[in-house]
């Protein structure tokens, strides 16, 4: 099978002023991939992300975004992934059925599809009882599994997962592992930062940035071997030790 | 000396549809770290802001270091030191600014307690003039720890102090807390980590309001009740898939580069040399019997309450 390439970056670049936030960053994630994104705190994910996700133009070099270019198609792009995190996923007040409606309306997604997509995410999450319930008084681990059908409504080719998984409970996360699965199987291209150390492990391959630039990237097994390190942990802990900057 | 005590605490909110915290008690010796250990929505903050005289129980009673959480609410104030999950340092103040204005709240000089904090404002110094809102996450940190401590309390409460903050600075955090606990100060650090349990002396799991298991990490891993293995294989999807559907195994969840699987209780044959994996032929399997993590047991605990019907 031959593999296509969804995200393609060569020296991404982005600068604050004097400050490099994002350094030459040059990368490819294959469809289908789930492609874990680590880094410390300040090492300059976010931006690298929002430059990935159309939000904010680079300074300098290349990217490519399910065939689109980062500086003058961001609306394609914007319309061909999809974004979840912790801090931004759903609306509290309005009910599960209404989120799902609202997400799948800007999504640009038919009245029929919206109705049909609408009923089986409502029937695989099991919340058909639930469905008129607003969504601010679900449990946080629902709302996490919610919020992720949500973002991949429009079955884009990458989804965009900005530590998901922060706070919920061991048997949630798994089970949202289980959903990340099903959708890199689909086909959905999975693009996710965490501080989970075994999330890593989930990853089929990891990069990990540090001051900016990408010091390492590869598949759990081959980082692990490389850095003689017995757990992702301390592959991380041994990069981002290297950081000069604060 | 005991210096938290909390006895069958509860609270509800929303006219008690939302139960936060039902029938909670443990206690606190003298010097010791004890780590509240749980997710997001399992009641820890609101623990900590009855503790610290911000919230009333519905029920039960709280003493912190000998004083009760009603009647000398006052005095715990002057001697408990929290850091709350949520950034609450004045943004608009700078580093030094901060410091000097805690201290001075609580009737002392940054001078007087300065060696208690020096270890972890040495690296805040190069920064003093800058304002608390233009920190970076793991600076401000370390500033709101700073505050909590200006004033040497008795008792240090810290909420979340490493949600979302990376490996490494989780690492020197719990560091930090090493080195405070040498000075004889208690501390009840919340997380929804779970391999930061094991830096406390005592634990307690908690899970919807409800205390799931109280010990030391080394004792609540050693109660775990089954055998454990941990599996790996070419295909770790499919082999989790393979593995729930054999009725010889009782739990499978995936930790890192392994699954861990534990057995039905009739089953007595040695996993090692027993078909587990179904008709898929899986490549490059490997196996192991291995120990219980607290992630396990809390796991475990979880899905035993689910079942009782909690």
């Amino acid at each position: 099978m031959e593999t296509e390439t969804v995200i393609k970056a060569v020296d991404l670049t982005k600068k604050f002023g004097n400050f490099t936030a994002v350094d030459n960053i040059s990368f490819e994630v294959n469809k289908g991939e789930i492609f874990g994104f680590l880094g410390a705190n300040g090492a300059g994910k976010t931006t690298a992300m929002r430059m990935l996700c159309g939000l904010s133009k680079p300074t300098s070099g290349v990217a490519n975004i399910a065939g689109f270019d980062v500086y003058t198609e961001t609306e394609k792009i914007k319309s061909h992934i999809g974004y979840m995190s912790q801090k931004f996923s759903l609306y509290e007040d309005l009910t599960i059925a209404e989120n799902i409606n609202f997400f799948g309306g800007i999504y640009g997604l038919s009245d029929k599809e919206l109705k049909e997509q609408s009923n089986s995410l409502i029937e695989k999450l099991d919340l058909s009882k639930n469905a008129n319930k607003l969504v601010g008084e679900l449990p946080l681990g629902w709302k996490q599994k919610l919020a992720f059908s949500v973002a991949i409504i429009h079955k884009p080719s990458i989804v965009f997962l900005d530590e998901p998984t922060g706070g919920v409970d061991p048997i949630t996360r798994r089970q949202f592992w289980d959903m990340i699965y099903d959708a890199a199987e689909s086909g959905i291209t999975i693009f996710i930062t965490t501080h989970y150390m075994d999330e890593a492990e989930y990853c089929n391959r990891v990069s990990m940035m540090v001051d900016g630039k990408i010091a390492a990237l590869d598949s759990p097994s081959n980082l692990k071997e490389q850095y003689g390190a017995a757990t992702m942990d301390d592959v991380f802990y041994y990069l981002a030790r290297q950081a000069k900057r604060s | 000396m005991q210096d938290l005590i909390v006895n069958n605490v509860s609270k509800s909110f929303n006219k008690g549809k939302v139960k936060a915290l039902v029938d909670v008690s443990f206690s606190v010796e003298k010097g010791e770290l004890f780590g509240i250990i749980g997710p997001d929505g399992a009641g820890k903050t609101t623990l900590f802001r009855i503790l610290t005289t911000l919230l009333l129980a519905d029920e039960g009673m709280a003493t912190v270091n000998g004083s009760d959480v009603i009647i000398d609410y006052k005095a715990i104030r002057n001697n408990v030191g929290y850091m709350p999950g949520k950034f609450s340092l004045y943004q608009d103040l700078t580093v030094e600014e901060n410091l000097v204005f805690f201290a001075s709240i609580f009737n002392t000089t940054v001078e007087e307690n300065y060696k208690l904090i020096e270890d972890i404002y040495v690296q805040l110094e190069p920064f003093k003039n800058r304002r608390a809102g233009k920190l970076s996450g793991g600076m401000k940190q370390k500033l709101a720890l700073c505050c909590a401590l200006i004033h040497r309390p008795a008792v240090l409460f810290l909420d979340e102090p490493t949600t979302g903050v990376d490996a490494v600075s989780r690492k020197e955090f719990w560091e930090m807390l090493k080195r405070l606990k040498k000075e004889g100060i208690t501390i009840l650090v919340s997380t929804p980590y779970m391999d930061e349990a094991n830096l406390c002396e005592r634990i307690a799991l908690i899970q919807k309001g409800e205390i799931l298991s109280i010990d030391t990490p080394n004792n609540i891993t050693e109660q775990y009740p089954d055998k454990l293995l941990a599996v790996k294989s070419d295909n770790m999807s499919l082999l989790l898939k393979d593995l729930r559907k054999n009725e010889n195994v009782k739990s499978a969840f995936s930790f890192g580069e392994y699954h861990h699987i534990s057995f039905v209780d009739g089953f007595k044959n040695d996993p090692m040399q027993s078909d587990l994996f179904g008709a898929n032929n899986h490549t490059n399997i490997s196996m192991k019997p291995i120990a219980a993590t607290v992630e396990d047991c809390f796991i475990h605990l979880m899905s035993k309450h689910e079942v009782n019907g909690n």
